[in-house]
């Protein structure tokens, strides 16, 4: 089963790397992983898309809470929430497909955000689903780049992280 | 005051009432040296190999209660000292690192003995720092401290520049940490103790199974206390020997791999289970799948909430201090009206004593050949049963474990999760450093003690009248032994040869070697090292049977119900 995991950790040098060692070390796996500071500069916010049966979910956690730096985790998957990522592609563009890419990006609200004779730059926001589906609609051989953040996740209505 | 950064290290030790720091010098702590030597308080333990110095550090926290502080330097010091460090952390043991690193300036320049310390023990401390201004040494120290002893202890390291420890700024001890992401629980959960209390007292076939954890927390007092208000049959892990008294009726020897079988037996056909300080190890519950099979409830006590329901499922969690925990079990029970049902447990009883019957423990001795078991009992009657004992890793510490009967916590040192080969020596000089009056003696085997044997030269400087009872069987024998079971006897490189002369070798370094060949010998030589060399480092040196094996056993894979319970079983 697929889990979004967000976590407060203090913001140390070296703090991501004992949570991305963790992972690796007891062979769990990591879909995505994102991370930056919070509206307070002393803590990061990190959200860790991963897989596992729920023993393997519930020692994931366990371990992330052991870590000292990690002042709170939660599974937000658990209950109502909201994801979103980040993607930039950058596409050839030209010709005819300049229009059609166009189109396709207005259909997905994107926005093309560089734009030169033979390229755009498309940036797009949305769940996983959304960005895979937009990467679908678009013919591979035009597809010059892409970058994606990684998901970021926040509960639903009153479900707060906070310290 | 205006002091150092190396200055301020040694303060804190000072403050935190550190005794012994164990370590070796180097490039980057000379700072730091330079400050120990300039005071008296903390005295300091120069090893001959840095893996030595923390498991001597290592020893003395696990012969007492306090937290074992070792030094060393940067790039090959610190690496020295990974195994040590995780030795420690595979055991839970309370301690505190200090490493050099190259200045600030060069980190990261491939400068000479640099090494990314805080990176490479990462995976093996419970924390670990690198401290980039002078400023925060004081307040990383007492977290370090803080840290190491508290919830399910362990090493940390402190990672020390050499430019930082040389800096001065204005020092201050803080008188408390508070560290808003790590808060560990100590009182259980009174809704799940009520549980696990009503759980218990209902059983028919209780079993309590203890581990580490009971001893880490001091907690054999009350273990004792409640084993004995319920009356119920009790096992201890190989880190929670000494927990309970081996000596007591209800105590059935160890679990798992080499243990009883009866303690086996009953840790399998137990409908309530309470395991205590204990993590359910490979090595003690044998196949998971297979210990599954049978329908019994489970209570868990421990601290670090990852521990449980990790490798069984357990019903009753109960994330806290054995400690509190067990009082507050103790204090439920006085003051309820339940009682244990009697019929229940005698009938249960019934059964235990016909596993116990079974008399796995016995071995045939024999008049011609020492037999290792019948030295690790002839050491158990010298010293009355009253000595701290180490151990390395191999047949000799199943050994030591099973036929040295522990009647209290804190008197077996051995590497139980990580299984280092060369701690026994220095535990040992750890453990005399810290227990003065007491006999301590190191059962070893000959490749094991080979991994730590520059420690000799350290004992006599140190004058560390400690006991080593070598059982010399000229074989890696705890792979020999799985090489006969399981690889069709192919005995691939587990042969020691070329041994040395250890009885002399020990003499070389001005201590008293002796060898013992005959079966009669073993205990004049044990009675002479613990008498008339009392105040001397003494090597026994025991040519043991070859060919003997660690039994009981239950193999890899296998179910604890599944035992060999002789060479006659195979
Ligand atoms: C050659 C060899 C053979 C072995 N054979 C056996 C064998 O036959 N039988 C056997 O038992 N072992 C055997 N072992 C040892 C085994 O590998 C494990 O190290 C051992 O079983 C673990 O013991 P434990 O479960 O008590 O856990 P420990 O490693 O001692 O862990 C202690 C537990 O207690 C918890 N804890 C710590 N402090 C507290 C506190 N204050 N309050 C609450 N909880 C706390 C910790 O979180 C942890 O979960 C063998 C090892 C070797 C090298
Ligand atoms: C550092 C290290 N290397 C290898 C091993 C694997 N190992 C476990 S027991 C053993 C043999 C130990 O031989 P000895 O010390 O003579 O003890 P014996 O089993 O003969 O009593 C070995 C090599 C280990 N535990 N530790
Ligand atoms: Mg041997």
């Amino acid at each position: 089963m697929r889990h979004v995991i967000s976590l407060l950790i203090e913001n140390e040098s070296g703090a991501l790397s004992r949570v991305s060692g963790l992972f690796s070390a007891r062979g769990y796996n990591i879909e995505s992983l994102t991370v930056a500071p919070t509206e307070d500069f002393s803590m990061s916010r990190m959200t860790i898309v991963t897989t596992g049966s729920d023993e393997i979910i519930e020692q994931i956690t366990k371990q992330l809470n052991k870590l000292v730096e990690v002042v709170k985790v939660v599974d937000i998957s658990e209950a109502a929430h909201l994801e979103r990522e980040l993607m930039l592609v950058k596409v050839r563009a030209t010709g005819k497909d300049r229009e059609e890419i166009k189109r396709t990006a207005d259909i997905f609200r994107a926005r093309i955000i560089d734009v030169t004779d033979a390229s755009y730059v498309v940036e797009l926001t949305g769940n996983q689903g959304k960005l895979d589906a937009f990467i679908g609609a678009i013919d591979p051989a035009l597809i010059l780049e892409t970058v994606r953040s990684g998901v970021c996740g926040i509960g639903r209505g009153d479900r707060v992280l906070k310290v | 005051m205006v002091l150092s950064g190396a200055e301020i290290v040694i303060r804190c030790l000072q403050e935190e009432k550190v005794e012994y720091v164990f370590g070796y010098p180097g490039g980057a702590v000379l700072f730091l040296y330079d400050a120990l030597f300039q005071q008296e308080k903390v005295r300091h333990v120069l090893v001959r190999h840095e893996q030595a110095a923390v498991h001597a550090a290592d020893g003395f926290a696990r012969s007492t209660e306090k937290v074992g502080v070792a030094m060393v330097t940067s790039g090959p010091g610190a690496t020295n000292a990974v195994t040590g460090i995780a030795t420690a952390y595979c055991d839970s043991i309370p301690m505190v690192i200090i490493s050099g690193q190259v200045p600030v300036a060069a980190i990261g320049q491939d400068a000479f003995q640099e090494v990314d310390t805080v990176g490479i023990t990462r995976p093996c401390v419970k924390h670990n720092f690198l401290v980039r201004d002078v400023r925060d040494i004081a307040t990383t120290m007492k977290k370090a401290f803080h840290l190491a002893r508290t919830g399910r202890p362990g090493p940390v390291l402190v990672d020390i520049p050499k430019d930082v420890s040389m800096q001065r700024c204005e020092y201050e001890y803080p008188k408390e940490v508070s560290m808003r992401s790590y808060n560990p629980v100590t009182k259980g959960h009174s809704g799940q103790l009520k549980k696990a209390v009503q759980l218990l007292l209902e059983a028919k076939r209780p079993m309590i199974y203890t581990g580490g954890g009971v001893v880490l927390a001091n907690a054999a007092e009350q273990l004792t206390k409640l084993t004995r208000l319920l009356g119920y049959p009790i096992t201890n892990t190989l880190m929670g020997l000494g927990g309970y008294p081996s000596s007591d009726r209800q105590f059935l020897g160890m679990p798992g791999m080499h243990g009883t079988f009866e303690a086996n037996m009953a840790m399998h056909y137990s409908d309530v289970l309470l395991a205590v300080g204990a993590r359910f190890d490979d090595r003690v519950i044998g196949n998971p799948a297979h210990f599954a099979e049978e329908p019994r409830k489970i209570i868990h006590v421990d601290i670090d909430p990852s521990s449980i329901s990790k490798r069984v499922r357990v019903d009753v969690p109960i994330v806290g201090d054995v400690k509190d925990v067990l009082d507050e079990m103790i204090r439920q029970i006085e003051s309820g009206e339940a009682r244990p049902n009697p019929d229940a447990l005698a009938s249960w009883w019934k059964q235990v004593e016909q596993w116990r019957e079974r008399k796995c423990m016995v071995y045939k001795n024999s008049d011609e050949i020492i037999k290792p078991q019948f030295v690790v009992q002839k050491l158990w009657e010298v010293t009355g049963g009253d000595a701290i004992i180490t151990s390395d890793v191999g047949q000799h510490q199943m050994w030591a474990a099973q036929y040295y009967g522990f009647d209290k916590p804190r008197r077996w040192l051995n590497s139980g999760g990580l299984g280092t080969m060369g701690v026994g020596m220095p535990y040992a000089m750890g453990a005399k450093l810290a227990n003065p009056d007491m006999p301590v003696a190191c059962v070893t085997g000959e490749a094991s003690i080979q991994m730590n044997i520059q420690e000799l030269s350290t004992c006599k400087q140190f004058r560390l009248p400690i006991k080593i009872c070598n059982l010399n069987n000229r074989y890696l024998g705890m792979v020999r032994q799985w090489q006969e079971l399981f690889h069709g006897g192919r005995y691939s490189e587990s042969y020691m040869d070329s041994l040395p002369d250890f009885a002399k070798l020990a003499e070389a370094y001005g201590h008293v070697g002796i060898r013992v060949d005959r079966p009669g010998d073993v205990e004049g030589a044990l009675r002479e090292a613990f008498t008339t060399y009392k105040n001397e480092l003494v090597f026994l040196d025991f040519q043991i049977d070859q060919t003997e094996n660690v039994y009981p056993m239950v193999q890899g894979g296998k179910g604890l119900t599944e035992m060999i319970l002789s060479a006659e079983d195979l």
